[in-house]
C-alpha cells in the first residue's frame, strides 16, 4: 500500500475533531443544562432564595419587631412612613414582620419535615425494595393499609392530644408523608435491581459496594430528588391547615397559616391582611412545584 | 410495470434541543407493483424514519422534504383527512413491536372491523367475517375465538400475525413490514417469514421490507436497497448484491452475517467502529470513518449513487472492490495513520 | 370479579379496626380528660360519670365495649353537644358533607379530565400552556385561602352569593364551597389527564391506529381516551381523602352544619366520642371509595386480573 502522510493526518485529525465534538456528557450534567435552560424553574429559584434571605435577615430588614403592638395602628393598611410596609394586623402589630416569621416557620416546617420523611421513607422502601418477596409483600401492606385511612384526621388528634408543640408538628406530618416516598423508593431500588446494566455490572466483576454507588443510588436518587422538591409544598400548606384551624403554632409566634386565618376573619375591613401572608404563601408553593416540575423534566426527558 | 410508490429526494430531518438532525438525505426509488424490496440498515440508517414519513407517521418535531407520490399522488404536505383515505387502505404499515402495537384494551375483533368500517363502509357481521377469514388466512389457530380477546392474551407471534392480518384487511397495494420479525423468537421468526413469503404469493400487493438482516431479506425481496447514514449505499436486485457486492459497507454486512459452513474458528467479521452521528455527518461519504478503504477523495467528496454493473448502483468512488484505488496518484490511507481501533481489525 | 370485590370488602375490616384502635388509643393516651374542665367536679360526681361513660375501667375493656356498640351504630352521647349523641349529630351532619363532597367530585372530574384532554390535544400551544397555568394556581393556591378570596370578590364585593351557611340547602349556598373544594382537585385532574394523554398519544397502539387511516376523532375516543384516563381513575381515591380533608376546612369558613365542623369542635374539646365517631365515618367512606374506585380500574384495563 502507498504511503500518503498527508492525508493520513487529516482523517485522524478528523476522526479526533469528531470525537471531541460529540464528547459524552454524564447524566447530571445533562439534567443540570436543561434544569438551567428551564426559564420558570430558575425564575423560583431566584424568588426562593430572596423569600429565604428575608425571612433569614427578617430583624435586620424591618425596624419593628414580630410581636411589638402598636396601639396607634390597628388593623391599618399598608404605610410608608412608618416602615408598615404591609400595614398591621389586628392586634397592631407590624405585618411585614409577622408575614417573615411566617416564612420562617413555614420554610422550617418544610424542610425539617421533609427530611424526616425522608429517612423514614428511603429507609422503609429501599429495604423492602431490596429484601423483596415476602418483606416486601408484608411492608408495602402497611403502607397500604395506612395509605386508606384519612391521615389529615390523625395529625389533628396527635397535635391535639399531645399539644401544640411545633416540633410535634414536624413529627406529626413527617410520620404521615413518607408514605408516598417509600413507595417510590421501593418501586425504583426494585425494578433498578433487575436491570440487565446491573446484572452486567455484576458479571463483569464489580463490588456490591460500588454497584450500589455507582449504579443503584444515582437511579434511585433522581424520582426521590423530584419528589422532596414537591413534597416540601405539601408539608408547608398542611401546616398552613393545622394553623389555619387553630391547631399550628401558638401566640405570639406565627405562621402563613395563622395569618391567613386572621385575616380571613377581617377580609371585610382589611383585605391586607389576608392578601400579604397568602400572596407569599402561593409564590412559595408554586416555586417549589415549578423547581419539582423544572428538576422532574430535567432528570427524566422522555416525559417532555 | 407501474411505480405504485415514486420517492424522489425524500429528506427526513427533526429538531432536537441539540440542534437538527437529518435522518434521512435525499432518496430516490421506486416501489413497482407486486414487487418485493427489502430497505437493509443498521439502527439509526434512517430506513424506518423513511418510510414514517411516507406514511406521515413522524413524531411532532420531525419534518419531511422532497417528494413521494402513490399512485401520482404526491404523499408528502397531504393533509391528514385525504392521507388517512389511502394509508391503512392502499398502504398498510406492519410495526416491529407487536407488544406494544395493539390497543391494550379493545378486543382484536374490534381493532380489525374498525378499519373495515373506515374504509370499505363494512358494518357488523361482514366485517367480522371479513376479519375472521383474514385471520385464517394468517393461521391463527382457534380463530373465530380470538376475535373476542384481548391482545395482552395472546402470544408474540400471534400478535405480529395479528397485525399483519389487520394490514392486509383493505388489500392494499403496498404493505410495509418494519422488522416485522425482530422482537420475536428465532423460531417464530421463521415462521412469521414462511408467511410472508406465501402471503406475497396469494395478494397482489407490493411489499417494502425494512430489516437489519441480510438474511431475512434473501428469502424474499426480489431487490435491495442498503442504507447508511440517511443514503442509499447500494442498490440492485438481490442476487447481484449478495453474490457481487460493490459497496464496502454491503461487503461489511455480508462477512459479518455467520454461515453454517465456514470454519469455526475463525472469529466473525465486524465491521470497525460505530453508524455516524446524524447531527454532523461529514462532508463526505457517511461510510468514510469505518471503511477500509477510506481515500482523500471520500473525505472531500460525497459520493453519489452510479450504476456500476447493470441495474446494480453504488454511492462509492472506488472503481471496484478488487481494485480499491479508483486513481493511482491518491493512494488510500495508510494503516499506520489510522486510529488503533480500526488499524486493529484491518490487521487481525 | 363478584369474588374480588368480596375479599376487598373483608379485608377493609382490618383496615377499619386499625382507625377504630388508633383514633381510640390516640385518645386515650391524652393527658387530662373530658372531664378537666373549668371547673372541679366533687370526687363521687366525677366518679359516677366515669363510671356512666365507662371511663373507670381499664382500657382495652373500654375499647372493647366501645367496639361492640359502634358495630350496632352506636357511637355514645358526644361530650360537648350534651344533648345529642354522637349518631345523631352524624346523621344530621353527614347529608351535608356527602352532597358537598359528591358536588365537588363530580365537578372536579368533568371538568378537570376536559381540560386535561383539551391541553394534551393542543400540546405546547396557547390554550395548553394556559391551562396548564390555570391547574398550577389551583394547586398552589390552597382552599383555605381560594375559600376567603371567593367570599370576598362574590360574596362581599359583588354581592352575588351567600357569603356563609346553608340556609335551607339550596343551590346558591353551595356554589362557593364546591367551587373552593373543588378548584385544586380540577387542577390536579387536569394535569393528570394531559401527562395520561400525552403518554398515550406517543405509543405504539396510537401509531398503528394513524397507520390504519383512522380519523383522529376516532382515534382519541376509541384508542387513547381509557387508557389516559386510568391514572386519573387511581387518583379518585386520594382525590376523595383530599376532598374530605378539604370539607373540613371549608365546612369551618362557610360555617356548613358538616361533620366536618363536628370533628374540629370534637378535637379543640377533647370530645373523644364526637371525634372517632367522625374519625370512623370518613375512615369507611375512604376505604370503601378506595375498593370502588379499584373495581372500577378493573373495568376499565382488561390487563388487571382479579387472582
Amino acid at each position: 500500500m502507498a504511503t500518503d502522510i498527508t492525508g493520513g493526518t487529516k482523517r485522524a485529525a478528523l476522526i479526533e475533531k469528531a470525537g471531541e465534538e460529540v464528547q459524552g456528557r454524564s447524566l447530571w450534567q445533562d439534567a443540570q443544562r436543561r434544569l438551567f435552560a428551564n426559564k420558570m424553574a430558575v425564575a423560583s429559584m431566584i424568588v426562593l432564595g430572596i423569600i429565604t434571605l428575608m425571612a433569614v435577615f427578617a430583624d435586620v430588614i424591618s425596624p419593628h419587631a414580630y410581636d411589638e403592638v402598636y396601639w396607634d395602628y390597628i388593623g391599618v393598611g399598608p404605610q410608608w412612613e412608618n416602615n408598615h410596609w404591609f400595614g398591621t394586623d389586628a392586634n397592631g402589630r407590624d405585618l411585614f414582620i409577622r408575614t417573615l416569621y411566617g416564612a420562617r416557620v413555614s420554610l422550617m416546617v418544610g424542610i425539617v419535615t421533609t427530611l424526616v420523611a425522608l429517612i423514614i421513607g428511603v429507609t422503609y422502601g429501599s429495604i423492602a425494595g431490596y429484601f423483596g418477596g415476602r418483606v416486601d409483600s408484608l411492608m408495602m401492606r402497611v403502607v397500604d393499609v395506612l395509605y386508606s385511612m384519612p391521615l389529615m384526621f390523625f395529625i389533628i388528634i396527635l397535635v391535639v392530644v399531645f399539644g401544640r408543640h411545633i416540633v410535634l408538628v414536624f413529627i406529626a406530618i413527617g410520620c404521615v408523608e413518607w408514605l408516598t416516598m417509600a413507595r417510590i423508593v421501593r418501586g425504583q431500588t426494585l425494578s433498578v435491581k433487575r436491570k440487565e446494566y446491573i446484572e452486567a455490572a455484576r458479571a463483569s466483576g464489580v463490588s456490591t459496594p460500588n454497584i450500589i454507588r455507582r449504579h443503584i443510588i444515582p437511579n434511585v436518587i433522581g424520582p426521590v430528588i423530584v419528589f422532596v422538591t414537591l413534597m416540601v409544598p405539601v408539608v408547608i400548606l398542611v401546616e398552613s391547615f393545622l394553623s389555619f384551624l387553630g391547631l399550628g403554632v401558638q401566640e405570639p409566634m406565627t405562621s402563613w397559616g395563622v395569618l391567613i386565618s386572621e385575616g380571613a376573619a377581617q377580609m371585610e375591613n382589611a383585605p391586607h391582611m389576608l392578601i400579604f401572608p397568602a400572596v407569599f404563601l402561593a409564590v412559595t408553593l408554586f416555586c417549589f412545584n415549578f423547581i419539582g416540575d423544572g428538576l422532574r423534566d430535567a432528570l427524566d426527558p422522555k416525559d417532555r | 410495470m407501474a411505480a405504485v410508490l415514486e420517492v424522489r429526494d425524500l429528506q427526513v430531518r427533526f429538531a432536537t434541543p441539540d440542534g437538527e438532525v437529518s435522518a434521512v438525505n435525499g432518496v430516490s426509488f421506486d416501489v413497482n407493483e407486486s414487487e418485493c424490496v427489502g430497505i437493509v440498515g443498521e439502527s439509526g440508517s434512517g430506513k424506518s424514519q423513511l418510510f414514517m414519513a411516507v406514511m406521515g407517521l413522524l413524531a411532532k418535531n420531525g419534518r419531511t422534504l422532497g417528494s413521494a407520490k402513490y399512485r401520482g399522488t404526491e404523499l408528502v404536505g397531504m393533509p391528514v383527512d385525504k392521507l388517512n383515505k389511502i394509508r391503512g387502505d392502499k398502504i398498510a404499515m406492519i410495526f416491529q413491536d407487536s407488544m406494544t402495537g395493539l390497543t391494550p384494551h379493545l378486543r382484536i375483533g374490534r381493532q380489525m372491523t374498525e378499519v373495515l368500517e373506515e374504509h370499505k363502509g363494512m358494518g357488523g357481521a361482514d366485517a367480522r367475517a371479513r376479519a375472521l377469514d383474514m385471520l385464517n388466512l394468517v393461521r391463527i389457530p382457534e380463530a373465530a375465538r380470538r376475535l373476542n380477546q384481548y391482545p395482552h392474551e395472546l402470544s408474540g407471534g400471534m400478535r405480529q400475525r395479528v397485525m399483519i392480518a389487520m394490514a392486509l384487511l383493505c388489500e392494499p397495494e403496498l404493505l410495509i413490514a418494519d422488522e416485522p420479525t425482530t422482537a420475536l423468537d428465532v423460531t417464530v421468526q421463521a415462521q412469521i417469514l414462511e408467511l410472508m413469503a406465501d402471503l406475497k404469493r396469494v395478494t397482489k400487493a407490493a411489499v417494502v421490507l425494512i430489516t437489519h438482516d441480510l438474511g431475512t431479506v434473501a428469502g424474499l425481496c426480489d431487490k435491495v436497497q442498503v442504507m447508511y447514514g440517511g443514503r442509499f449505499m447500494e442498490t440492485g436486485d438481490v442476487r447481484q448484491i449478495f453474490y457481487k457486492p460493490q459497496h464496502p459497507y454491503t461487503k461489511g454486512l455480508l462477512s459479518s452475517m455467520p454461515r453454517l459452513t465456514e470454519d469455526r474458528r475463525t472469529t466473525l467479521y465486524a465491521i470497525p467502529g460505530q453508524p455516524p452521528n446524524l447531527q454532523r455527518l461529514p462532508a463526505g461519504c457517511p461510510f468514510q470513518e469505518r471503511c477500509e478503504f477510506v481515500h482523500q477523495r471520500c473525505v472531500d467528496e460525497l459520493p453519489l449513487l452510479q450504476e456500476a454493473r447493470p441495474g446494480q448502483f453504488k454511492a462509492c468512488h472506488l472503481e471496484s472492490l478488487e481494485h480499491p484505488v479508483d486513481d493511482p496518484t491518491r493512494a488510500a490511507i495508510p494503516a499506520e495513520a489510522m486510529p488503533p481501533v480500526i488499524r486493529d481489525v484491518r490487521t487481525a | 370479579m363478584l369474588s374480588y370485590a368480596v375479599r376487598r370488602l373483608l379485608e377493609a375490616i382490618p383496615t377499619l379496626l386499625v382507625i377504630v384502635a388508633l383514633s381510640f388509643f390516640l385518645m386515650h393516651a391524652a393527658p387530662g380528660g373530658p372531664f378537666d374542665s373549668e371547673r372541679v367536679l366533687p370526687p363521687e360526681i366525677e366518679a359516677n360519670l366515669k363510671a356512666a361513660y365507662n371511663l373507670d375501667k381499664p382500657v382495652w375493656q373500654q375499647f372493647v365495649i366501645y367496639l361492640g356498640n359502634a358495630l350496632q351504630g352506636n357511637f355514645g352521647p358526644s361530650f360537648t353537644y350534651k344533648d345529642f349523641t354522637v349518631s345523631e349529630l352524624l346523621g344530621t351532619g353527614f347529608p351535608v358533607s356527602l352532597r358537598l363532597g359528591l358536588t365537588a367530585i363530580l365537578l372536579a372530574v368533568i371538568i378537570g379530565c376536559t381540560l386535561g384532554i383539551l391541553a394534551a390535544m393542543r400540546q405546547n400551544t396557547r390554550t395548553d400552556y394556559s391551562i396548564m397555568g390555570f391547574a398550577m394556581i389551583g394547586i398552589t393556591i390552597p382552599n383555605f385561602v381560594m375559600a376567603p378570596l371567593l367570599t370576598l370578590v362574590f360574596g362581599i364585593y359583588l354581592g352575588m352569593l351567600p357569603v356563609a351557611g346553608w340556609g335551607d340547602g339550596s343551590i346558591q349556598y353551595i356554589i362557593l364551597p364546591v367551587v373552593a373544594l373543588a378548584l385544586p382537585q380540577i387542577a390536579i385532574i387536569s394535569r393528570l389527564t394531559r401527562g395520561g394523554m400525552v403518554e398515550v398519544l406517543r405509543s405504539n397502539f396510537v401509531r398503528t391506529a394513524h397507520a390504519k387511516g383512522l380519523p383522529e376523532r376516532v382515534i382519541i375516543v376509541r384508542h387513547t381516551l381509557r387508557a389516559a384516563l386510568l391514572p386519573v381513575v387511581s387518583y379518585l381515591g386520594p382525590a376523595i381523602a383530599g376532598l374530605v380533608t378539604g370539607s373540613v376546612v371549608i365546612e369551618q369558613i362557610f360555617g356548613l352544619p358538616g361533620i366536618g365542623r363536628y370533628f374540629v369542635q370534637g378535637a379543640i374539646n377533647r370530645d373523644y366520642t364526637l371525634v372517632m365517631g367522625t374519625v370512623i365515618t370518613y375512615g369507611t367512606l375512604i376505604v370503601l371509595m378506595n375498593l370502588l374506585v379499584d373495581l372500577v380500574y378493573g373495568l376499565l384495563d382488561p390487563r388487571v386480573r382479579y387472582d
